[in-house]
């Protein structure tokens, strides 16, 4: 019993823990419900690996300090609490029940990243809990039959990549393509998606396609060997400072063919000018938010509004980052939401208007890009315009495209 | 004369105290929610891999910053021997013990003539390469490559009347007895007085006829064995895995949770299991933004007020037994 000293700690220890950490649960029948509020569980990388896109977070919660301004939803304040999971599932889910056994949320909203995201699916649908618009672009989520709490919010990398096989088949039906990709679940989910899209044309199609590691230190043999398989089309499926170089080494070796970029890498100060705009000109691209830097949305009425937002709540925010901007549009879909519940906010019902969406436009969309979704669809963004660069901006052409 | 019997005194509250403290630790996740038992099981399971590090550093005065390695071996051996081989999630802890003793002993082997920092350094190495590991084209099938493995929640069995959140508490809190008990009974062992003359003067160790190499790697080994244990139980508990879960970072947070309890008293490592699970959400509740730089705010103040951890501070006030050896602190 030479151990009895650090058992006392313990004692201790867990006595704080229980004062600290007792419940306080909101008096009503409905979880994270009251008269006067809805609370809102988000889980984000304030810290760690992931922590650049923290901005997604810190914008939720700018925005819906601007909602709570301006009188909340239907009379209620929204109350977000947003933790930091460092981009650790093993933490993701600790603070998934946090939210949901502690501080009894209605909801966990926009949770950001793939496998934090995988390690509270299970967990958040078990208890019937909405994991509404992960910010993730994978396709596991949009699931609504084996998954019914979980619905995806931007289009997912393979209904992008099917975006450009459409384009590719239907402008160089008889071109052969390279593929670059970054091996992991986000690098094949496109090269999948790309496959999926050409159909029974994509084996003779893609006569090459190269992965590389995040540890690489450059991709440039890969370049050269996609060069030398003759492909006249090259998909950039890399992360921007793979993509830039690859960018920047196809030019060096004389390579033009017609170059697709994933909509990852798509932004001019963070790719396109190290990669050099000479030899980014021409690249193509497909996108569904309007890019803060571009100066054709100048006179933007929505542009204005986000502006104006950014000033007033989040002035130290990044506004050349698309990240500023997908937070406060998934915000919007969430404020759509919950205003079209009305008074029955139940998980269920919430779940119910999230997957009867029809045609919702929220701000920053492209021009013409709506959200729907059914009981059977859970995907609500699933359009996206093309978009070339002309080596100065990118400049839209054609229709919004579906997949 | 009268410290033998203030120490024979002290010894027999100590023991009151520690059936009070077995009691109540037994009581906890009936008094708690789910949601608090999930957090203390995690405490549980940190403090088990930190007792392993504690063997290593604390006892032999070696370093190593790369158990986040070993304690991902530990959850992939579980999961995959669950997942894959449908194996009872009981009969892992044993599993990924034997692998993770193995690998650690065959690790061990060369890295172990490496001294202090270079050993560490070599045990870094490890943690870094694990990720890119997990995710390596050719066991892709059996680790889910970065999609990582779900598995179910095990529920209690005999059709005991607990949740699953309690069930998982109690095998934790026993596994960790367990270990406990055999650290303590290593440590009272021919091989801890061998290994604590290794750490305190390796010649003079040597020259008694301890065979260094032979007693390092061991230990090395049964360290690793720990945070393999610890790495199932991770995995249990939490029903995934994926190569995220696993960064560098946690070798150091390992690390960080043996200093902060105390090197070389072997109760400290639940302390610094409640450092690693605790300390970033009271750094979140403070500010979020600058969750990172309040962590280090709260490490360093840490180890100002107390230099030899928790172990450390408490010897002072009289509260635990020094050390397992004469190193003063």
């Amino acid at each position: 019993m030479r151990c009895a000293p650090w058992r006392r700690i313990w004692f201790a220890a867990s006595a704080t823990a229980m004062v600290v950490l007792a419940p306080h649960a909101v008096a009503d029948d409905l979880p994270g419900v009251s008269d006067t509020i809805i609370r809102i569980g988000n889980i984000s990388p304030y810290s760690g690996p992931a922590s650049a896109y923290s901005q997604i977070g810190k914008t939720i919660e700018a925005y819906v300090d601007k909602i709570n301004a301006e009188g909340g939803v239907n009379g209620r304040t929204i109350e977000l609490l947003s933790y930091d999971d460092g981009y650790s599932p093993p933490k993701t889910l600790e603070q998934a029940r946090k939210l949901v056994e502690r501080d009894d949320a209605l909801l966990i909203f926009a949770s950001l990243g793939t496998p934090t995201n995988s390690a509270i699916h299970d967990y958040l649908n078990g208890k019937g809990v909405p994991q509404l618009f992960v910010a993730t672009g994978a396709s596991k989520w949009g699931d609504p039959k084996n998954h019914p709490w979980t619905m995806a919010w931007q289009p997912v990398y393979r209904t992008e990549a099917g975006i450009y096989a459409r384009h590719v088949l239907e402008n160089r039906p008889d071109g052969k393509i390279a593929v670059l990709y970054q091996n992991d679940d986000y690098g094949r989910d496109y090269l999948e998606g790309l496959r999926a899209g050409l159909g029974d044309r994509a084996d003779s199609m893609i006569v090459a396609a190269l992965p590389y590691e995040t540890t690489d230190p450059t991709i440039d043999s890969q370049i050269i060997n996609l060069k030398a398989s003759g492909a006249d089309i090259f998909v950039n499926v890399a992360t921007p400072k793979f993509a830039a170089q690859a960018i920047r080494k196809a030019a060096e070796i004389g390579w033009r063919p017609m170059h697709i970029l994933n909509s990852v890498s798509q932004s001019v100060g963070a790719v396109l000018v190290p990669a050099g705009l000479d030899a980014a000109k021409g690249i193509i691209s497909a996108a569904y938010l309007k890019d803060s830097s571009d100066p054709q949305w100048a006179e933007d009425e929505e542009m204005a509004a986000w502006h104006g937002f950014m000033d007033d709540y989040y002035p130290q925010g990044d506004r050349n980052s698309n990240l500023t901007v997908y937070g406060y549009a998934v915000t919007k879909t969430l404020q759509h939401v919950l205003e079209a519940a009305g008074d029955d906010l139940s998980r269920e019902n919430v779940m119910k208007v999230a997957a009867s969406m029809e045609n919702v436009r929220v701000p920053m969309l492209l021009p013409g890009i709506t959200m729907t979704t059914s009981a059977t669809d859970f995907f609500p963004l699933q359009d996206m315009q093309l978009m070339r660069f002309d080596g100065e901006r990118w400049q839209l052409f054609g229709d919004i495209i579906s997949e | 004369m009268s410290a033998v019997t203030q120490s024979a005194g002290s010894a027999r509250i100590a023991a009151y105290a520690g059936v009070a403290a077995l009691a109540l630790s037994l009581a906890l996740p009936f008094a708690v929610s789910g949601f608090v038992v999930f957090q203390l099981t995690q405490v549980m399971i940190f403090a088990i891999a930190i007792l392993g590090l504690n063997l290593l550093t604390g006892i032999s005065g070696q370093f190593s910053l790369g158990h986040g390695a070993f304690f991902a071996l530990g959850a992939y051996a579980a999961a995959i021997a669950i997942d894959s081989f449908g194996l009872h999630y009981g009969l892992t802890l044993p599993l990924a013990a034997m692998i993770c003793f193995l690998v650690g002993f065959l690790f061990g082997l060369p890295a172990l003539r490496l001294e202090g920092i270079y050993l560490a350094l070599a045990t870094f190495a490890l943690a870094l390469a694990t990720p890119p590991l997990l995710k390596f084209s050719l066991v892709e099938g059996w680790t889910g490559s970065v999609q990582g493995v779900f598995l179910a929640k095990p529920s209690p069995p005999f059709g005991l009347p607990l949740s699953d959140d309690q069930w998982l508490y109690l095998l934790t809190l026993v596994v960790g007895l367990a270990l406990y008990r055999v650290a303590r009974n290593l440590l009272d062992s021919r091989t801890g007085r061998a290994l604590i003359a290794i750490r305190e003067h390796p010649i003079a160790a040597g020259a008694m006829g301890i065979d260094l190499p032979a007693y390092k790697t061991l230990i090395f080994g049964i360290s690793a064995a720990y945070a393999g244990v610890a790495g199932a139980l991770s995995a249990i508990v939490v029903q995934f895995v994926a190569p995220d879960s696993f960064a560098f970072w946690l070798s150091i947070a390992l690390f960080v949770g043996l200093v902060v309890g105390g090197v070389g008293w072997l109760p400290g490592a639940l302390l610094g299991g409640a450092f690693i699970v605790f300390a970033p959400n009271i750094a979140e509740g403070i500010s979020k933004g600058l969750s990172g730089a309040l962590y280090g705010i709260i490490l360093v103040v840490l180890i100002y007020l107390m230099p030899a951890g928790a172990g450390g501070l408490l010897r002072r006030l009289g509260l635990a037994q020094g050390p397992r050896t004469g190193r003063s602190s």
